[in-house]
């Protein structure tokens, strides 16, 4: 590393400059990007802070809607609604998003069901949300001849699938193949060196797919109107029209009443801090019993 | 105790590509046996169709007699079977991320649906001892990850892995390249501890690995085994011209 025989010395500090600034501006524009997303998001966040706090108080969260006109009442039949159909979401959507991706990581790379998959993954992933709500109208709505929280759960489910079944693929390829190695040349038959190594060490990955799918189908509205439909009363029965957070909020908002505003208000905060509450509680789950200085 | 492996007619393929050409050999059980040739002569190959890891690769395939002991293990057993009764180390060290130092010394077994924690404890504890790595990882054995130990430890570590299994045969496939003169020296003593219990073949590119360790070395040329003798013997008087070229430093 010496210095160019060409190079003056006055060319030498000259380019050191040049070198530092270029570096400081990149920096620079790194931050500015950042903010430019955080702002936005703060700002949605104060507002609705802002706008919701003041309806909340206890009876928000354990009292039934009440009709116009009487003041009072609350959420509680959406809040746990929409608890629910995210719970059967989940225990349908989960499952069958990581079994595709392992199928597409671990045993069908380069085969044409794969590439299928794939394909139709990506397509569905595109798919407008209303149109999953009238796929799932069809397949169960329709044939039950009622809505239900069960037709609400299962259209939210296939909305989770293919963002799962990429994620959980991606994260899979990102483990070496000499990890795989390791357990295979001591003996461990492949589906064990699948869940137990390839699946463990890909983990903290999948789980931010999963939480990224809940998230995106716990604010969805469109796909429970035509199944889940909403409900007035307090109910847990599956098969039963079922409140939802959105649905709620939906209702409220297009009303022409003040106090039904305001309510809307409350909930959309409620939802977003559901959201942020059950995204942060697997994360500490999950997170704990990490090992020191383990994960690259 | 370890246990004699015998091939015999041996090819393995890429594809349509034949990366090994009817290699016959020997190797005795509790000595150490090196193979040496250049980069791409087969040899990695050749230790991988030993323990059918090579099949692992869904392009490649291999025909042929490979017998350890009495078993020929193409015919008589699962390739899980016989990775468990022949170990192998890699070339560069890949404890299992996730787990801790005593979870991958005892992965072997509990993978395999292993659970009594009195004898995995034990296990664990021998298996380290013999890899010469105990004292540096006794007091965080569940308390660290295995990545987290340096490269030389890591690759103990992997050692230690696969001696809890208890294997007759230990494969190391060029097991010192990525480490340090220090650690190397360690893997080194460690080879000639351990092959007093096991039968050991080891990959290497350094001949003076393959001197100080090896009874037996074999010389892999284009995916042809040149020659096999006595250690002594390849480097002080081959028999094929290509051999002494070779180690003489005249190519490779």
């Amino acid at each position: 590393m010496g210095t160019l025989p060409i190079r003056s010395a006055g060319m030498e500090s000259a380019l050191k400059l040049r070198r530092n600034a270029m570096n400081h501006m990149v920096t620079a524009l790194a931050v500015i990007a950042t903010a430019v997303v955080l702002v936005p998001l703060v700002a949605i966040l104060g507002y609705l802070l802002y706008k919701g706090f003041s309806s909340l108080n206890l009876a928000f969260f354990t009292k039934m809607p009440v009709p116009v006109g009487e003041t009072g009442g609350g959420m509680a039949n959406a809040i746990i609604g929409s608890g629910v159909i995210l719970a059967l979401a989940s225990v349908l959507g989960i499952p069958v998003g990581i079994g595709a991706g392992v199928y597409l990581a671990e045993y069908g790379r380069g085969r044409w069901l794969a590439t299928a998959i794939q394909f139709t993954a990506d397509v569905l992933n595109g798919v407008p949300s209303i149109v999953m709500g009238i796929a799932a109208y069809s397949l169960i709505v329709a044939r039950q001849h009622h809505f239900s929280g069960l037709a609400g759960g299962v259209a939210l489910a296939i909305m989770m699938v293919p963002t799962i079944t990429r994620t959980t693929e991606e994260m899979l390829t990102t483990v070496p193949q000499m990890v795989r190695e390791a357990a295979l040349g001591l003996g461990i038959p492949k589906w064990r060196t699948v869940v137990s190594v390839s699946l463990r060490t890909a983990m903290p990955g999948i789980i931010t797919g999963c939480m990224l799918a809940f998230a995106r189908v716990a604010g969805e509205t469109a796909p429970l109107l035509f199944t889940a439909l909403g409900n007035q009363f307090f109910n847990l029965n599956l098969n039963q029209p079922m409140a939802a957070l959105p649905l709620q909020i939906f209702t409220y908002a297009v009303s022409p009443y003040d106090e039904w505003h305001r309510l809307a208000w409350g909930g959309a905060l409620v939802l977003i801090v559901m959201i942020m509450v059950s995204v942060t509680l697997v994360r500490v789950v999950t997170g704990r019993g990490a090992l020191k200085g383990g994960q690259h | 105790m370890g246990v004699g492996i015998q091939v015999e007619n041996l090819n393995a393929w890429y594809g349509t590509t034949q990366s090994l050409w009817d290699i016959n050999l020997h190797i005795p059980a509790n000595h150490a046996t090196a193979l040496i040739g250049p980069s791409g002569c087969g040899k990695s190959t050749f230790v991988r169709c030993l323990n059918r890891m090579h099949e692992t690769n869904p392009i490649a395939r291999a025909e042929g007699v490979v017998r350890m002991g009495e078993i020929d293990i193409y015919k008589d057993a699962s390739p899980v079977e016989i990775r468990r009764r022949i170990g192998m180390v890699f070339q560069r060290p890949n404890p299992f991320p996730t787990m801790s130092i005593y979870d991958n010394v005892a992965s072997g077994l509990k993978l395999n649906g292993f659970r009594k924690k009195r004898v995995l404890d034990e296990v664990v504890e021998r298996s380290l001892r013999n890899a010469a790595l105990w004292d540096e990882v006794k007091d965080d054995l569940k308390k660290k990850s295995g990545a987290s130990l340096s490269g030389g430890q890591q690759q103990r570590l992997c050692i230690a892995r696969a001696l809890a299994v208890d294997p007759e045969v230990l494969l190391m496939d060029e097991p010192a390249s990525a480490l340090d003169p220090v650690s190397t020296a360690k893997i080194e003593d460690l080879i000639f501890k351990l092959k007093s219990q096991y039968t050991i073949v080891i990959v290497t590119h350094n001949m003076q690995q393959a001197a100080r360790v090896a009874e037996n070395t074999g010389f892999f040329l284009t995916g042809k085994l040149v020659e096999f003798a006595p250690t002594t013997k390849i480097f002080t008087n081959p028999s094929d011209k290509r051999t002494e070229d070779y180690i003489t430093g005249r190519f490779g």
